[in-house]
Parts: C-alpha cells; structure tokens; sequence
C-alpha cells in the first residue's frame, strides 16, 4: 500500500486522495472544489511520482515543479509532499561578487555550498537572519553561470535591502531556501513566439528566461520590453544589445515611460509599446514580472490580445506584508 | 451518455473558458465586476463554473455560490448581469459549434445557480 510523507509524517493512502488523507490527519490543507477544477488543493511532490490524473490542467511549468492536485491525486507509489509554498531546504552560500547596476539595484553572486537546483526565472528567499529575509529572482542560467546572480532593489528604509546594501560583502555567508514559482521557460515548444515584458529589476527573472531560451536553440521570436521612468532605471542595456546582436529572433526594447526618449530608448511602457509591435499575441508564451500594477494590467491585456490565459505567466513583486512603514518589495510565493 | 460527455468533457471546458473569459472581459455590461480581480485565479474559476454548468464534476454547493457573489451583490450585481454572463456563455458555446439543444440545457443548469449567485 503507498504511503504519503507530509512534514514528518507518514500515513497509508488506502483508498483516498492526499486532500482526504492528510485531513482526515487533522492536517490543514486548503481546498474549494474537490473536483480537480479550482486549484486550490495544490501540493508539490518532493518524492516520488504522482499520476497523470493528478496533474491534468495544470501548465506545463506547474507540472515541471511536481505540482498536483490533492484531491486528485490517489497515490500509486510512495510519496513524500509538501504545501505548494513551503520553504523546505536551506542552504548556505558564500557571496562570490556584488556589482552595482544602477543608483538603486545591485547584483549579488552567491556560490551555494552543495548542488542547488532551479530554472532560470525563479526566485529564492534570501535571509538576514533566521527569521527575516525576502525573496529575489535569479537572473542566472545553470548551464551558463558557475554562480546563482540575483538583482536586489534598494528600497528606502527596507531592513534587508538596506543589509545586502551597506553590509553584505564578498566572502560571507548566507543561508538561502531553494527555488520558487512558475514563471520560468520551459523547452518543447520552440517556435513559439515570447514576449517577456518588466519593470526594474523584474529584468532578472526575464534576463535569464530569455538566455535560457536562447540557449535551449528557442526558434520563435523573442522579444523583451524592460521599462522604467528614466534611463537611469534601466540596466544591462548594453548586454541586452549585444545578446540582440548575435541572435536574430531576439529583440530588445529598453523602453522610458518618465521622459521624451534618448537615443536607443523606446517612449512609453513596455506594456503600450509591446502590444503596439504585437497587437496579436494569439499562439504567444508571456512572462510578466515586476511592479504588480503593471503586472496584473499586462495579464489582462495580453490575454485580450490572444494570449491563452494558460500561457501567461507573472511574477508581482508584492510589498511586504508587514510592517506598513517598511517600503520593501518582494516577489511572492506562487500564491497570487 | 449525460450533458458532460455530450459537450466533450474536461477537453470542452478548455477550449471554452479563455473564449468565455475574454467576452466578459469586453462585455460593457458587466465588465467592471473583474476589474482588480486576480486574472490567474478569475481563470480557474471560470474553469469551474464552465464545469458545473456543462454537467460536470464539482461539489460547489448554493452556500458557495452565496458567498462567492455577495461583494458582488453589494455592488450592484443583479438579473441584467446574470443575464449577461448566459448569453456570454450562450455565444461562446455557438462559436464552438455546440448544438442549440446542448446551449439550451447548459442555459437551463447555470439557470439553476441564478437565486443563489443573487443572493435571493
């Protein structure tokens, strides 16, 4: 008889679902529909495979990760879950390099101690401490860089954006959970046009889906809109070119919504901009990361231009809940 | 063979729901109860009404229904807007080929969620 291993626990399936299983344990585990439709029961498998039944509708990034449906899902093998969000490994990693990008973003390199792995486009928690952190993308690529790179925004008063800031130096040591969320490319469709469109550092994320994509000999075209109000929000402007340079299908569009353009920069949002070169995004991929307004205006108006809503992927960076006062941002969990 | 298997299943609530989602979207009338909305979220739960009333599995029940729509309600939601979404619905359905009879019995199952989705 398969068993399931949830937070130390292990438990005979019999004949339920893992939904009913781990709840009939007194275990919390949300759901609504019951029915495989709503989503909200969603687990991860950390080990073991779950049936094709428990993972049907769910995209295909969903799926990469182990994600499935609980109340769908009637073990056929031992497995062991987890909560979709749950933070489950940590690992140290000593920081290998911070570049300064621009006034308010630096790029901190960090070489984890054992194997880490990830998909170009996730995002991991940083902490300060064993109870504070925030979470970054990773701009880095694992066939490509030695190191995990990720771009930190300083924001003013926050407590650890202002840590990596003014005290994190090479040499030191952190801890870091593994890697997050769905928002990453995902190889088998390759000509498949993408558009990848952000805010900030919502280039990171994009910066790595995009040379990840390239890498994997992607065919379809690539474009990216990386905006923000002045030139000086902007970064890597100069990499992106030269990646633009060398590959046909990829196109790079460092776009100024603040102020009338300089050379080499587009006016407006990425938003107005990518849909005025792309008005039908029918049969498109779409990643959206950054400034959450823009992110939820971007889901919605691609998926008015074409784009089928299983295949718009976003990363808002959310505020922090708490403290109010604290302005700092991060990206979620896959909650939103 | 029941009204689910008949439309084509779990593969027929695909192929509708963006269609589906996208008229909502643009439909003037009610257009402005998703705005601000989750759209990722919007979209499984399109996912799940598209289900129920094609027949299929689900286990929502009137009381979900009820608290599902009462912000809704608050702001103004009433019979035009129900109308609305089943004629939405209704063309979607047209669009995808589906026999009237099968449109009339998908009407008739959303038809039975009305007082509920109103809070009447």
């Amino acid at each position: 008889m398969p068993r399931v291993a949830f937070q130390g626990a292990s438990y005979e399936a019999g004949e339920l679902s893992v939904l009913d299983c781990l709840t009939a344990r007194g275990h919390a585990v949300p759901s609504a529909c019951r029915a495989g439709v709503c989503q909200s029961c969603l687990m991860r498998a950390v080990r073991g495979a779950v049936p094709d039944k428990a993972q049907a509708g769910l995209t295909p990034t969903m799926t990469a990760r182990g994600l499935f449906l609980a109340c769908q899902c009637f073990p056929t093998e031992d497995l062991e879950v987890a909560l979709a969000d749950d933070a489950i490994e940590r690992t140290d990693a000593t920081v290998s390099g911070i570049d300064r990008l621009n006034d308010d973003i630096h790029a901190v390199h960090l070489r984890p101690s054992r194997p880490f792995a990830y998909r170009p486009g996730q995002f991991l928690r940083l902490f300060m401490d064993s109870r504070t952190s925030r979470n970054y993308s990773l701009a880095s690529v694992p066939t490509l860089d030695d190191d995990l790179e990720l771009h930190v925004r300083r924001f003013s008063g926050g407590l650890v954006s202002g840590w990596i800031f003014e005290q994190l130096k090479p040499g030191d040591t952190v801890a870091i959970s593994e890697a997050f969320g769905d928002c990453f490319y995902v190889p088998g469709k390759p000509d498949q046009n993408i558009l990848l469109l952000g805010t900030g550092c919502g280039l990171a994320p994009l910066y790595g889906i995009a040379r990840d994509a390239l890498n994997s000999q992607h065919r379809g075209k690539i474009r990216l809109y990386h905006g923000a109000r002045d030139s000086r929000g902007l970064y890597f402007t100069e990499r992106l070119r030269q990646i633009e340079a060398a590959h046909p299908n990829f196109r790079y569009r460092p776009c100024i919504s603040g102020e009338a353009s300089a050379d080499g920069y587009w006016a407006g949002t990425p938003l107005e901009l990518a849909l005025t070169d792309n008005p039908d995004l029918t049969g498109w991929r779409v990643y959206l990361c950054g400034n959450p307004q823009m992110v939820d205006a971007a889901r919605i108006e691609t998926f008015l231009a074409g784009a089928a809503s299983s295949e718009i992927f976003a990363d808002p960076f959310l505020p922090t809940a708490a403290p109010p006062a604290f302005a700092v941002y991060v990206s979620p969990a896959s909650s939103s | 063979m029941g009204l689910y298997e008949e439309i084509g299943g779990a593969p027929a609530v695909d192929a509708a729901v963006d269609i589906f989602y996208r008229k909502v979207l643009k439909d003037p009338r009610i257009s402005r109860f998703f705005t601000g909305v989750d759209m990722a979220k919007q979209a499984a739960k399109q996912k799940s009404f598209l289900t129920m009333a094609f027949g299929g599995p689900n286990n929502y029940t009137g009381l979900d229904m009820r608290k599902g729509h009462a912000h809704l309600v608050q702001r103004g939601l009433d019979d035009s807007h129900f109308d609305a979404v089943v004629e939405d619905l209704g063309a979607t359905l047209k669009e995808l080929k589906v026999p009237d009879h099968l449109i009339a019995q998908v009407a008739a199952i959303a038809e039975t969620t009305r007082s509920d989705v109103l809070g009447k």
